[in-house]
């Protein structure tokens, strides 16, 4: 017998990080929020990797954190070890990667939401959504029933959850869970496009039962930097990372096994990502590879637990043991928790648009590893957006859409509402094309003001950070006004850098210009030089070597803008244009793009079918 | 969608061939056709189905123009995907204009340029590559410009970008891998191999763009000019190469008192070939006015045939003529071999590398000659069927992939970050997709998970 329970202005599925930070975005933006979790000592959980960030991921941390968002806050204050990735090869690819306490995140980000103001955390499982006036009703397996104007859906890998082992599979969520069973049918019933993916996670062993003397270690950054621009110091960092090898007998293993393995014996039908596969997965693949590198993470401080990064397997627990042990200071390895794939429904993104709200279904909003994507960080980009696009809904207030201009959170929601997703989406540097605007650098200069505009960054926040890009426009005026006389000290350094010597006077900007040489070689030349934070330091020098660069991007973004200002109409029927190939007929009509600049990113359209749009445009014009 | 107006226009090239085609296409083509056509068994074309043809007269105002075939087209099985209409009439400028302008007494409105390829495109009849082949055969006038366009179609262009294009995708596959896999053990990308595949597509990128003006040569015809003291035979070598009399041929030195234009087909190379006046003083005054027109035409032209007679000793006159042959790209013409030797050919060898002789009147040595030209315009070497550039959009295209190759190793050489050689290698590979109609969206990350083993 259901019980009505109460009224929401946002409910959320799901308590993952997608959940967290939709949850986070709507209370404070004064919604009265609801937050569902199936297991209330599974609140951003971290059923992977125990690490936040890495490339492209660090970016969408740092710009989450720029807008307002938790994610980035909390991993500074569960960091255990921290290093900025792909140092020297570029400022477009520095990426932050922290490992962090992955019980004391849970924790830290569970009493983060039972604090917030407007948020209610609730343990149920959701088993049903319907539409109803005014929103729509849901359904807990309590019976107890909420009306609520929009929701959120943040499932995760808990929606139709299937874990698979070897020949072993049941019905499961990560981290032995419960799964949700029930909603799907109902999402389904309401018109929802679900598919079947999976993923998977490597096995966990027993530090003490791992020989770590012959291993090489990876120490992180010192000092460490931190994700959020509100964070002053990590203090130190805490642990070490080990990394092995694979070798030919592991490889034996694999191959004499893999007859065993669920995905090659066809048992599994959800598509796994490319970019994550299994450790069977790449020996079957790459099998002229003699070696595969792996890393030994600690979970957390207060735990023996060891992840092993790049080891993920679904062969059968004791094939996984077999393997595990032939590597090198793996040979008496206890393992505590095995390796398994997981098979999950989610949904097909191009059903939504970029609040990330159904175009068929007002007011829903789906976010995370629900809407195809993969990985803790996409999660909560995609749930502040939903977060904040429900909020707004309910106010009645302009829909919040980021771009691939200003952010990668914004080439992330519009690859998956545009491109959609063959397989589990993960954030790469690579799928940014101005990625030398969006570096993470400068997520705060791009989005903080987006960020306050909305209420979710406070006032004394906007003022430091507004103090800060006048500081920024005084030091790149004093570069621009200071000259350095050229002097045998100057020349020997620039010699020692293999840069060509002055004779007369030169200005800063112009040696900062020189791709050899950084504001640390020119420290003694350089006396007047004012005290300011290291970060604005590195966008200065950044922008001034990149400055042709930089324009070149700002140029392309321009003509993409102008390509988006060509709006086509969304209640046209591709299928009348006769010029356009069958296919991009069918992928007009199903992503109904909003303008020439998005319809040409969809896959399936090819230049020759913008150019019939263009000139169907053209033709049409004033008709 | 469909434009309602019937549009028409000539669709055969003016004043070529024998015959003139009348293309009237739209909803009202059969219609607007069936009002000046009178077919000689009296059925209507109305009544007629597509793919058939009928016989008969073209009626204006009550007279007959022309005899006439009409070819019906029914939509969607037509060029334009529209009812089509085509008058074949017996051609000349002044009666197929007169046709077309019945036609559109008619009811037609005139086509704009490019409107019957548009509407093809727009009717679904052909993608966008297609349209500009179309385009490019259209406006081709000679046979390597058709076989050149077709190559476009056909896929021998698209293998050639394709090459360069994989060999700078896997580079930028391979560091973006390495960027965005830091912790995999994928192999450095190393400054060198850059600079290989650099350097490589480099020189293919130039090779293909160095085809274009030969290509250009082939389609669009070269300015040549035919220069040599009067009767020397100049309108008689022209004659030899057009097959036909244009200019006035005489044994009276001056005959050819302006400069004379044809376009010439010699061998794959077309020349729009000037015949000058001589190059001499004079005080007629008709006769200067040209003189002075044939000197300006000379210093500018593309490809000079200088014409000597040799029967003849060398006079101040040809001497001035090999002065300025020095500075142009030119062909020594020694005419009249048919005639005993009197000029002074190793002189003229002083002046001019390239030396033919001929005899006009006979026609002997007439291939040497066309292969002397084929030489200096480039397209002997020219082989349409490997793929060459024959548009402005393709040349764009592949000199902003050129731009962009040269641009990545400069920033390498500058000692730039390997991001920024990254994006400016993207633009080339983008570039080098937009011209063979491709996407850039997810070619490199494909290659990615194709090429590199990467993962958690």
């Amino acid at each position: 017998m259901t019980y009505f329970a109460g009224e929401y202005d946002v409910a959320v599925i799901g308590a993952g990080h997608a959940g967290i930070e939709a949850a986070l975005a709507a209370s404070r933006l004064g919604c009265r929020t609801a937050i569902f979790t199936i297991n209330m000592d599974a609140v951003g959980n971290c059923p992977c990797n125990p690490s936040i960030g890495g490339t492209a991921k660090g970016h969408l941390v740092r710009e989450l954190d720029a807008l307002g968002g938790e994610m980035g806050k909390t991993a500074d204050e569960c960091f255990l070890q921290s290093r900025m990735l792909n140092r020297g090869k570029g400022p477009a690819v520095h990426s932050l990667r922290a490992q962090i306490d992955r019980r004391k995140y849970s924790d830290t980000m569970k009493h983060k939401l039972e604090l917030q103001e407007n948020l209610e955390l609730k343990q149920a499982e959701i088993t049903s959504i319907e539409k109803a006036d005014g929103g729509y009703l849901l359904t807990t397996q309590m019976l107890a029933q909420y009306l609520c104007k929009t929701v959120i859906i943040a499932t995760g890998t808990f929606l139709g959850g299937r874990i698979y082992v070897g020949e072993v599979s049941y019905e499961s969520g990560p981290d032995g869970m419960f799964p949700a069973t029930k909603l799907a049918e109902s999402l389904k019933t309401i018109g929802l496009p679900l598919r079947r993916f999976k993923t998977g996670t490597p096995a966990r062993m027993l530090r003490r039962s791992i020989d770590f003397s012959d291993l090489e270690v990876q120490k992180g950054d010192e000092p460490p930097q931190p994700f959020s621009y509100e964070t002053e110091s990590l203090g130190e960092n805490k642990v070490d990372c080990h990394i092995t090898w694979t070798n030919d007998r592991t490889k034996q293993v694999i191959l004499e096994n893999i007859h065993r393995s669920p995905l090659y014996a066809g048992r599994i039908e959800g598509v796994g990502p490319r970019y994550c596969p299994s450790f069977e997965d790449k020996v079957m693949r790459f099998s002229d590879k003699p070696r595969h590198q792996l890393f030994i993470e600690p979970c957390g401080e207060n735990t023996e637990e060891m992840y092993l990064q790049g080891m993920s397997s679904s062969l059968p627990e004791e094939v996984q043991l077999k393997f595990y042990r032939t590597i090198k200071g793996l040979e008496n390895c206890v393992m505590m928790r095995p390796a398994y794939a997981i098979e999950y429904d989610c949904v097909d993104p191009t059903a939504m648009n970029a609040t990330l709200e159904f175009k068929e279904l007002p007011g829903l909003f789906g976010a995370g590893q629900f809407n195809g994507s993969s990985g803790y960080e996409e999660a909560a980009a995609q749930g502040f957006v939903a977060g904040v696009n429900a909020a707004l809904k309910v106010q009645n207030k302009a829909p919040f859409v980021l771009t691939r201009a200003n952010s990668y959170i914004g080439t992330l929601i519009d690859d998956l509402v545009t491109k959609g997703a063959n397989e589990p989406y993960r954030m790469m540097t690579s799928r940014s094309e101005y990625r030398l605007l969006l570096r993470q650098d400068n997520a705060d200069e791009r989005l903080t003001p987006i960020g306050y505009e909305l209420g979710l960054i406070s006032e004394s926040r906007y003022q430091k950070f507004l103090k800060k890009q006048e500081l920024k426009k005084a030091e790149i005026k004093r570069l621009k006004s200071t000259t350095i006389a050229p002097s045998d000290e100057l020349n020997a350094m620039l010699v020692s850098r293999e840069t060509s010597e002055v004779t007369t006077g030169i200005r800063l900007i112009d040696l900062l210009k020189r791709p050899q040489l950084d504001y640390e070689c020119l420290a003694e030349f350089d006396t007047d030089r004012p005290d300011l934070e290291q970060n604005l330091f590195e966008q200065v020098e950044i922008e001034i070597k990149y400055e042709g660069y930089i324009q070149k991007q700002i140029k392309q973004v321009e003509q993409m803008k102008k390509l988006e200002s060509k709006l086509l109409p969304v209640d046209f029927d591709y299928k009348q244009l006769n010029g356009l190939r069958l296919e991009a007929q069918e992928k007009l009509n199903k992503i109904k793009p909003l303008n020439i600049g998005q319809a040409s990113r969809i896959s399936g359209v090819s230049p020759a079918d913008v150019s019939v749009l263009l000139i169907w445009l053209a033709a049409n014009k004033g008709k | 969608m469909n434009d309602s107006k019937t549009i028409a226009a000539i669709s055969t090239a003016q004043g070529e061939g024998g015959i003139g085609v009348i293309r009237i296409s739209g909803s009202e083509a059969v219609a607007v056709a069936d009002r000046v056509f009178q077919n000689i068994n009296n059925r209507s074309l109305t009544e007629m189905r597509g793919y058939t043809a009928a016989f008969g007269k073209i009626i204006s105002g009550g007279e007959e123009l022309d005899e006439a075939v009409a070819l019906v087209f029914r939509a969607p099985h037509s060029y334009t995907g529209e009812d089509v209409v085509e008058l074949s009439c017996h051609g000349g400028v002044y009666i197929t204009q007169q046709v077309l302008r019945a036609v559109f007494e008619a009811g037609a409105a005139p086509a704009e340029a490019g409107e019957f390829t548009k509407r093809a495109f727009l009717n679904g009849k052909m993608d966008l590559t297609e349209a500009e082949s179309v385009i490019d055969i259209i406006s081709a006038k000679s046979r390597s410009a058709a076989r050149a366009a077709m190559s476009v179609k056909d896929g021998a262009l698209r293998r050639r970008i394709t090459k360069i294009k994989d060999d700078l995708l896997s580079l930028t596959a391979h560091l973006s891998a390495w960027a965005d896999y830091p912790e995999e053990d994928i192999a450095e990308v190393t400054d060198e191999e850059i600079i290989s595949v650099c350097t490589a597509s480099e020189r293919e990128l130039e090779s293909l763009l160095s085809t274009y003006d030969s290509g250009q040569a082939v389609k669009e015809g070269i300015d040549a000019v035919i220069a040599g003291r009067p009767n020397v035979g100049k309108s008689t070598l022209m004659n030899l190469l057009s097959g036909s009399e244009k200019s006035i041929v005489t044994e009276i030195p001056g005959t050819t008192r302006d400069v004379v234009e044809d376009t010439v087909l010699a061998g794959d190379v077309l020349l729009r070939l000037s015949d000058t006046a001589g190059l001499r003083d004079t005080d007629d005054t008709v006769e200067k006015i040209g003189v002075d027109r044939a000197k300006k035409r000379l210093e500018q032209c593309a490809l000079l045939l200088a014409v000597f007679d040799n029967s003849r000793a060398l006079e101040d006159f040809d001497f001035r003529l090999l002065e300025t042959a020095k500075n142009v790209p030119s062909i020594a013409v020694i005419n009249k071999t048919d005639l005993p030797n009197r000029a002074d050919i190793d002189n003229i060898l002083n002046y001019i590398d390239n030396i033919v002789y001929v005899s006009a009147q006979t026609g002997e040595g007439k291939d040497e000659l066309i292969k002397a030209i084929a030489r200096l315009a480039g397209t002997d070497s020219l082989n349409p069927s490997e793929g060459i550039l024959s548009n402005e959009r393709q040349r764009a295209d592949v000199a902003a992939a050129l731009a962009a190759v040269k641009e990545a190793k400069g920033a390498l050489e500058m000692g730039l970050t390997f991001d920024a050689v990254t994006v400016t290698l993207e633009d080339a590979v983008s570039a080098l997709l937009e011209m063979t109609g491709e996407k850039t969206s997810d070619e490199v990350l494909d290659r990615v998970f194709h090429n590199f083993c990467v993962g958690k």
